[in-house]
């Protein structure tokens, strides 16, 4: 075990990481805003990576693939928004669940029926594919790099949008107060479709550009969306901040867990039982993860008071 | 008792129940049976999630976790003793078990154990938070069931001959439905009086007000806590039903669409209805059935008009045809 191979499996941690949190802050944003758990948030994934394979195979251009996975998951949101969610935010919980496990299952087979039960495959672009040397003599693959950095990028950008615009200002008010803000003349329900576009866009986004590593298919949405649900559940509902810790914990816990974990076990097991008991031990780690934060903090690491 | 609407509603549900079946059998229509067994079974698992859901008020997304859990009880018991491999050998020879009895006992006390563990972590938590984390536990179980090559991994488990009961052919479809009704009928009296119990009006009443349930002195979350555990149980009763009803157990039993799938039974019927899931899963099964018959799409329709109840018909399909009364207090 080189320390060559660590930090890969690092750097695959951090891009699995930075791409939960795609997810994750769509899902926080849309929890502490308007108070809404939105099960169709990974079918929103799966509509960003459907669009962009659609039109990279239309087009041939990987940029313009992903800005219509950036147009297609805020059109679908926006559309679900007016139609659907705007009913549920004076709703208890089980309506909202009910809902939006109903909006899964009309997506799910929607998609299917559009683009039949066979994944898309949806190419990494030429000038991104093949590794890149890094410094401390690491070959990684490019396009993960790209993603890692286009991960950050949002990430930061985020935390701007939240902290210093107008916006940013009026959705922070919106969690602390809705009727005093809506009372001081903000539009609320422009307010509550636009986060719910944004976070749309983010889940569609993170959809196609996983998309071109993985296969684009029907379904791809909910293992994320699961992981998703741990991140904010570690990270406290509704905090950006709390998703971000979240998500690269979780990203590295499973990954460097699925690395590790069977060569950890092999130090004093034989070697096939110790593969198989460190895969089944490394697909729990982020749920035990969950469930010791939750010991420790029943509202996650930047939850106030559940 | 007071004939109402609603009772003779029941009544005519678990009669329909019985019927059906009977009438199917008369005319020799086997498959007819399996739907109606199918019916039983996963309205089964529906009264068990009801009590945790419409009682309680838990919100749990986390069912197929018992569900699972029964089954592969069914699987690997069943298993062992199909293929004689000795489960354990200490303290005393175990070879697998093919009798019903001893497979329904250990799906009971593995998934009553299941929900203890899960539900005393997660109840520590409430609402939004509480959903999600009996999602993640739910999905925990599932990927390790997918990653347990030992018993079939992604791939299931298969049973030739289904199991046996004392006394009765199982392989004969009708007396298998026999058995999985005079089962749910069992757990639809439980839960009546589960429900009119000291500790089901208390469990009630935390769901209602947890202030004053804590001001009379009871512990809200030892409540949920018992609620929780029988809840997880029959649902585990059923999983193994399920599995014995297809000689097969996969780890989808555990995935986070059938703990959906349970739920949307009791929503279907009415949530807080006692039998709202016989008429949630007995509708569930019709639809699969005919819709699934006309589109492969089905799940579409099936979406929609989830969607139209919860938006716009919120008791179900017990409070459209029986007005707005509850069965629980």
């Amino acid at each position: 075990m080189t320390y060559i191979l660590v930090l890969e499996q690092i750097l695959n941690g951090l891009q699995l990481g930075v791409m939960l949190f795609l997810m994750a802050a769509g899902l926080t944003l849309v929890f502490g805003v308007m108070g809404l758990i939105n099960l169709a948030h990974g079918s929103l994934y799966m509509v960003g990576a459907f669009a962009a394979a659609a039109v990279a195979g239309w087009t041939g251009s990987f940029l313009l693939a992903l800005i219509a996975s950036l147009a297609a998951a805020a059109a679908a949101g926006a559309l679900m928004e007016l139609v659907v969610i705007r009913r549920l935010y004076q709703r208890d919980h089980l309506d909202q669940v009910l809902a939006t496990f109903a909006l899964i299952l009309i997506f799910s087979e929607g998609t299917r029926w559009l683009f039949g039960s066979f994944p898309l495959f949806l190419d990494v672009p030429s000038h991104l594919s093949g590794p890149v040397s890094l410094p401390g003599g690491i070959e990684y693959p490019l396009y993960r790099l790209t993603i890692i950095l286009i991960g950050l990028a949002i990430a930061a950008g985020l935390f701007l949008l939240i902290a210093r615009t107008r916006i940013g200002i009026q959705i922070r008010a919106g969690e602390a107060d809705r009727e005093m803000i809506a009372a001081l003349g903000v539009d609320i329900s422009k307010l509550y479709t636009l986060v719910f576009a944004l976070g749309a866009a983010l889940a569609g986004l993170a959809g196609a550009l996983v998309g071109a590593i993985q296969s684009v298919q029907v379904g791809m949405g909910e293992p994320v969306l699961i992981l998703a649900f741990v991140v904010i559940v570690i990270g406290g509902i509704g905090s950006i901040k709390g998703a971000l810790a979240g998500a690269l914990l979780v990203g590295m816990t499973d990954t460097l867990g699925g690395v590790f974990l069977p060569q950890l076990f092999a130090v004093f097991m034989d070697p096939a039982s110790a593969a198989s008991a460190g895969a089944s031990l490394a697909s729990m780690l982020i749920y035990i993860l969950m469930a010791a934060i939750l010991l420790v903090r029943p509202s996650g690491l930047y939850g106030g008071s559940a | 008792m007071m004939l109402t609407r609603e009772r003779l509603l029941n009544w005519a549900m678990i009669a329909a129940l019985l019927i059906v079946p009977l009438a199917a059998w008369s005319l020799d229509e086997p498959f007819i049976i399996t739907l109606a067994t199918k019916a039983a079974i996963l309205a089964l698992a529906g009264v068990g999630l009801n009590i945790a859901l419409g009682l309680g008020g838990m919100i749990s997304l986390g069912h197929a976790a018992f569900f699972g859990i029964g089954g592969y009880a069914m699987g690997i018991l069943a298993a062992h003793a199909q293929n004689y491999e000795p489960l354990f050998a200490w303290p005393f020879l175990f070879e697998g078990s093919n009798q019903m009895p001893l497979i329904w006992l250990v799906a009971v006390v593995f998934s009553a154990l299941a929900a203890l563990v899960i539900g005393a972590l997660s109840l520590r938590t409430s609402g939004v938070y509480f959903i999600m984390i009996t999602l993640a536990f739910g999905q925990m179980l599932y990927y390790f069931a997918i990653s347990w090559s030992a018993y079939g991994g992604e791939d299931g488990l298969s049973i030739w001959v289904r199991n046996e009961f004392p006394g009765l052919n199982t392989l004969d479809p009708i007396q298998f439905f026999a058995i999985a009704y005079v089962i749910l009928c069992l757990a639809l009296v439980f839960a009546a009086r589960l429900a009119r119990s000291p500790f089901g009006l208390a469990l009630a009443a935390a769901r209602q007000n947890e202030d004053r349930v804590e001001a009379v002195g009871l512990t809200p979350f030892t409540l949920r806590l018992i609620a929780f555990v029988i809840s997880g149980a029959i649902t585990g009763l059923a999983g193994a039903l399920f599995a014995d009803l297809n000689r097969f157990v996969s780890p989808t039993m555990l995935s986070w669409h059938t703990s959906g799938e349970i739920m949307i039974f009791v929503i279907l019927g009415g949530v807080g209805r006692l039998y709202g899931p016989v008429a949630g899963a007995a509708l569930y099964i019709m639809l699969e059935h005919l819709l699934g018959g006309i589109s492969d799409y089905w799940q579409i329709f099936l979406g929609l008009l989830l969607l139209l109840i919860v938006l716009f018909a919120r008791g179900g399909l017990i409070g459209a045809l029986a007005g707005r009364e509850k069965a629980h207090g």
